[in-house]
């Protein structure tokens, strides 16, 4: 295992995800783009760690449910979302973006052979900062 | 029925595209065997707005976009048998029937068999009080509110029943947004309560197709990442569905986008909870053990769902008066413009204390920290910002009283001449809200009012 090199990079170099919205609990799936990614998703993406990632917004327990055959993740984040989409004071009522939290901001040391193919991120020098 | 039934959806929400339908019909023009088209155009706070306009008029209250959806495809939906179910019908279904019966006579069309579903409307059946008092599973409390409207989401069931009629077209109001595929799958399959197998995957052919492009690649591009072939011309999605419950999600031929299982995958997860009992008032859909096959390119099978009891209780939606919502915002550019647009909420913030409202105000900075940041300034903390920079400040606040909202934007306005240098496009705007709230109520009260009408050409 020790030959295996790693990058620190964000979940957007191995996942993509896209986040709804129901009241205000909002949900986010997490879906590896390589079958092989799940298991370090798996071990990686606690509930906890994004607990962390939304506390901000004052976001309260997080749920995470497991689809390994679609080698995918769904979090459910309670009250994250202002009170939800007829209450919410944000520019994004609906929380729309906030998949590119998960995304964006939970930076980790990825494995290099997690990365699809032709991604920009195969490329060590792509300054994604 | 052994064969195949096809369903193609034109619209995912009420302000999609207005053309999408026209590659599906010609696309279901060429399948054989039953062929719908649904356009789902009805999110939570549009029924309200409608059951608004209706008190306001009679004629009105369902989708003011109907005529836009249906005049481009009605001749050919005619003239290959393809039969419609929609959600347009809104608060007002009758009225929407009415309208289509008129726009096929100006059309020079035959008359259409329209079928209407009532009884999701419960302030029609059911004592203000006793709506008003129903313990909330989520949402604003109901407690001393104005009551705008209260709809239960009706299932596959009740739109079955609407074809059962032998209608052309079926408009609705109030049902889950997968029912509109669930139903004609009823209709057509004969799936009993039983079936949950079955019934389940309907429900979650419904929910992959209920947004529309969302599932064939639209929402979905992230340039150099997740490319997506003319997201401009996206082809929306149509789904073959076998009586044992397998289907096949795909698209027209010549249409852009893309279904692929990344595609499919992330529509399937959208607005879910728990994957293991999606509830819809049919039955609780679990997806855990689904999987996925791609058959051809743009051709994604879904095998493996399974079904389990329906629940007891029926959610309904309860809408209520909300207050107003202020927002106002004002852009700084240049050198040291975070700063002169931080300047300039603070000035804002710190006048509306001085006059005696302590409302909850939200700022945030566009550029700086929004939406992913909750408008919480020190999780700027750490970020490298540009010094030469495009920052937008934008305060917000909801309050019950329209004064209160209004001196708000008034207050960033007056920044033109008396905030920091260098503001400009200001905009605003105040906006009259509704509240929401789930309720659970007894099937026992609803299913009795819960009918299918025809609505013959007056």
């Amino acid at each position: 295992m020790t030959n295996i090199k790693t990058r620190e990079l964000p979940l957007h170099a191995i996942a993509h995800a896209r986040a709804g919205d129901k009241g205000n609990v909002s949900n986010i799936s997490l879906i590896a783009y390589l079958p092989e990614a799940y298991d370090f998703l798996k071990n990686e993406v606690s509930e906890a760690k994004v607990e962390a990632l939304f506390s901000h917004l004052g976001a309260g327990a997080v749920k995470r449910y497991a689809l390994p055959n679609l080698h995918a993740f769904n979090f459910v984040i309670e009250d994250a979302l202002d009170g939800g989409v007829n209450a919410s004071r944000s520019l994004d009522r609906h929380g729309k973006t906030l998949s590119f939290i998960l995304l964006s901001r939970l930076i980790l040391d990825i494995p290099e052979t997690l990365i699809p193919q032709g991604s920009p991120y195969c490329d060590p020098d792509f300054n994604w900062r | 029925m052994d064969g195949q039934v096809y369903i193609a959806n034109g619209a995912g929400f009420s302000g999609d595209r207005f053309d999408a339908a026209v590659p599906l019909v010609a696309h279901l023009a060429t399948c054989m065997g039953p062929r719908y088209l649904m356009f789902e155009v009805l999110a939570e706070r549009t029924i309200a707005q409608a059951q608004i306009a209706k008190v306001k008029d009679p004629g009105a209250g369902y989708s003011p976009y109907l005529e836009n959806y249906l005049h481009p495809i009605l001749r050919d939906v005619q003239k290959h048998q393809i039969k419609i179910v929609s959600n347009m019908g809104a608060a007002n279904p009758a009225a929407a029937a009415n309208h289509i019966h008129r726009l096929a006579d100006e059309m020079g069309l035959a008359p259409f068999k329209i079928a209407i579903l009532i009884g999701d409307d419960v302030t029609g059946y059911l004592e203000r009080q006793a709506i008003m008092e129903a313990e909330t599973m989520e949402g604003t409390s109901l407690a001393g509110r104005d009551l705008c409207s209260a709809n239960a989401y009706l299932g596959g069931d009740a739109v079955a029943k609407a074809l059962d009629t032998g209608a052309d077209i079926v408009l609705v109001g109030r049902t889950t947004d997968s029912a509109l595929v669930l139903g004609p799958l009823i209709h057509e399959f004969g799936w009993q309560e039983e079936a949950l197998d079955k019934l389940a995957a309907g429900t979650i052919c419904g929910h992959l197709l209920e947004c529309g492009g969302q599932v064939t690649g639209a929402y979905f591009a992230d340039p150099g990442f997740k490319d997506v072939p003319d997201l401009a011309g996206v082809g929306f999605p149509l789904a073959e569905i076998r009586s044992d419950g397998q289907f096949t999600i795909t698209k027209a031929d010549g249409t852009g986008g893309c279904v692929t299982k990344a595609t499919v995958t992330e529509q399937l997860l959208y607005e879910m909870h728990d994957p293991s009992c999606y509830v819809v008032p049919d039955v609780s859909a679990d997806v855990t053990s689904m999987e996925l096959i791609e058959e051809a390119p743009n051709r994604i099978k879904v095998v493996g769902i399974k079904g389990h009891a329906r629940p007891e209780k029926l959610k309904v939606t309860v809408c209520v008066d909300g207050g107003y919502m202020a927002e106002a915002e004002m852009t700084y550019a240049g050198l040291n413009a975070l700063k002169r647009a931080k300047l300039a909420g603070e000035v804002v913030l710190s006048r509306m204390r001085a006059s005696g409202h302590n409302a909850d105000i939200r700022m945030d900075i566009l550029g700086a920290y929004s939406v992913l940041d909750g408008g919480r300034a020190e999780q700027m903390d750490g970020k490298m910002l540009p010094f030469d920079g495009d920052y937008r400040v934008r305060l917000a606040l909801i309050s019950e009283d329209r004064d209160t909202a209004q001196l708000l934007c008034d207050e960033l306005q007056h920044l033109y001449c008396s905030g920091p240098a260098g503001g400009g496009g200001y905009r605003a705007a105040v906006t009259e809200q509704m509240a929401s709230a789930s309720i659970l109520l007894d099937r026992a009260l609803i299913a009795p009012h819960m009918k299918a009408e025809v609505i013959a050409h007056d």
